[in-house]
């Protein structure tokens, strides 16, 4: 076959047009050439035509199985040919493809097994949160680290010396820091209380504007507003290793008596508290980050580990509707490890569902 | 009594907007959440003016101590020059701020990160003291593990099996446990909050 036969332009199918999910902004158009075409080609364009005219060109990689649009308007229509080259010269030319418009749903039906599990999560914790309403006792079962927070405040009191709280590194969107800023309402009430200097060294710019309000509201709840001083609640840096710097130095400096970790850490975790622990203070921490647990369970006097850190509210406050959450919490922990045990063993014979859910 | 409700129905609203947002992948849900997002970005930027002023308000009481007042004379100086050098003369890549940023920021981030090598040998001296069952058990593990990864542990027959089987058994359970635990820990308080049971951030 002559090399001009093989240049010569082949006008083929139209290529098959799809909305690959309901975004409403994309998409894919699949591309199938022939074989003789393909060995040939070293550059692929697409054409995309809006209904209105608009016409674009769209340089894409040449073994693409299929291209995926993005950033297009639900509400226009579009259509696509492909253009096939090699060393410059076209080879292929499809015929446009029919009009589509990108799918916009109300609904992404893939995160409906998420979604009813959302639903029997938030039943589960309202019908405990009712019971505990209705004045049912519920029992909660002692957490060491929390049952030491007010040993540590008292300990801070008696000692004439200062509590250091962190709230973690992240931001206020994480909710492990918000945790930590619940708990830090509830100390900063006792320490409140026993007139103990409560230090709050920051490392977010907007964890730092709700830290200092609530550690104020804390106060003016217990009747003490007189004991707030701003100065105790400030923005240290947002240098991860220069905040960590600057709270090694804070405690070494004041000698704090009681240091408490709370939320999520990276890898400062273990500077903050060796050097804590070198001070002899007395320290509990409680975060969720997985890879810095065990930094702070050698280091700290009482780590919170994992989901404790989010029942520390309810177990401090113990306020029956914030414990109820907890049973809710609770409840459906036993059922997913009824789940997961049951699927396990099914798919020890084979049998393998996921439901959708893993 | 306004005052405390009226935040708490924004962040009734807004949580169940949000949670409802997740799931609709419509174009009008995800334009809600881009517009949420640059809210945040506003609200942040705000809060970083409040940051300077506690930063500088901080510092400045601390010159009049003696104990302090070195430490805050640093911070100034540098926060002042960074300032200074980033509004006249640029912060493009080849301008001095970046060059100061380079040559003093991160060599100085660099060396504290270097300090976790002495703290990790005395927090792992602190852990393998054998105390009871549970500290042996850490002990034999962790000898198991640093020996395995080493070089004269790919020379032990079945070691780098014992290792891999270590790290992915019963290391990864835990893990997996803690972090089933903290995801519904995470939804029970996002509801928590959104309900206005919780409401610690509005003073109790």
């Amino acid at each position: 076959m002559s090399f001009n036969a093989v240049l010569m332009v082949l006008f083929l199918s139209p290529p098959r047009v799809f909305s690959p999910d309901g975004t409403g902004k994309k998409l894919t158009v699949q591309i199938s050439l022939p074989k003789e075409v393909q060995v040939q080609i070293t550059s692929l364009q697409l054409v995309r035509e809006c209904k209105t005219g608009e016409i674009d060109t769209l340089d894409i990689l040449p073994f693409l199985k299929a291209y995926t649009d993005n950033d297009l308007n639900y509400k226009v229509e579009y259509r696509y040919k492909i253009l096939a080259f090699s060393n410059g010269n076209l080879i292929h030319e499809s015929e446009w493809s029919d009009f589509a418009k990108p799918k916009a749903e109300w609904f992404d039906t893939s995160k409906l097994p998420l979604f009813i599990v959302m639903i029997l999560f938030t039943v589960i914790i309202i019908f405990y949160i009712f019971q505990a309403r209705a004045n049912k006792r519920l029992f909660l079962r002692p957490i060491a680290g929390l049952e030491a927070v007010n040993e540590a405040v008292g300990r801070a009191t008696e000692m004439g010396r200062p509590i250091i709280f962190i709230s973690g590194l992240s931001t206020i969107s994480d909710i492990a820091t918000i945790a930590a800023l619940n708990i830090l309402s509830h100390i900063a009430k006792r320490a409140g209380q026993f007139e103990t200097r409560i230090i709050v060294p920051c490392y977010d710019p907007v964890v730092y504007t709700i830290a200092r309000e609530m550690v104020k509201e804390a106060y003016t709840t217990i009747g003490r507003p007189d004991l707030f001083n701003g100065d105790d609640i400030y923005f240290a840096t947002d240098s991860q290793f220069g905040y960590a710097a600057h709270v090694a130095a804070r405690m070494v400096r004041e000698k704090s008596a009681t240091n408490f970790f709370m939320g999520y850490y990276f890898a400062e975790s273990l500077i903050l508290s060796e050097t804590g622990a070198s001070t002899g203070a007395i320290q509990v921490a409680g975060t969720d980050s997985v890879a810095q647990l065990p930094f702070f369970v050698v280091t700290c006097d009482y780590t919170l580990i994992g989901e404790e850190l989010y029942a520390a509210s309810a177990y401090l406050s113990r306020d029956p509707l914030l414990t109820g959450t907890i049973k809710g919490q609770d409840l459906a922990k036993l059922l997913l490890t009824v789940v997961i045990f049951g699927l396990s063993i099914l798919s020890l014979f084979g049998v393998n569902l996921t439901l959708g859910l893993f | 009594m306004l005052q405390k409700r009226i935040p708490l129905l924004i962040v009734f609203i807004t949580g169940i907007v949000m949670a409802v947002q997740y799931f609709v992948p419509h174009p009008v849900s995800q334009h809600i959440y881009d517009t949420s997002l640059k809210w945040d970005r506003a609200v942040a930027s705000m809060a970083y003016i409040l940051a300077i002023v506690s930063f500088l308000r901080f510092h400045t009481r601390r010159l009049k101590d003696k104990k302090y007042a070195l430490y805050s004379t640093v911070s100034l100086v540098a926060f002042f020059t960074m300032v200074l050098v980033g509004f006249v003369l640029g912060t493009d890549e080849r301008s001095l701020f970046q060059d100061i940023y380079k040559n003093m920021m991160v060599p100085l981030q660099a060396t504290t990160f270097s300090l976790l090598a002495f703290f990790m040998s005395s927090a792992a001296y602190r852990a393998f003291r054998i105390r009871g069952l549970e500290a042996t058990i850490l002990m034999i593990t962790a000898f198991v593990i640093i020996f395995g990864t080493t070089t004269i542990g790919n020379y032990v027959p079945y070691m780098n099996d014992i290792v891999e089987w270590i790290m992915a058994v019963p290391n990864l359970a835990s893990k997996r446990g803690i972090l089933i635990g903290v995801g519904l820990g995470v939804v029970a308080t996002s509801i928590k909050i959104i309900l206005g049971i919780e409401r610690n951030w509005v003073g109790g």
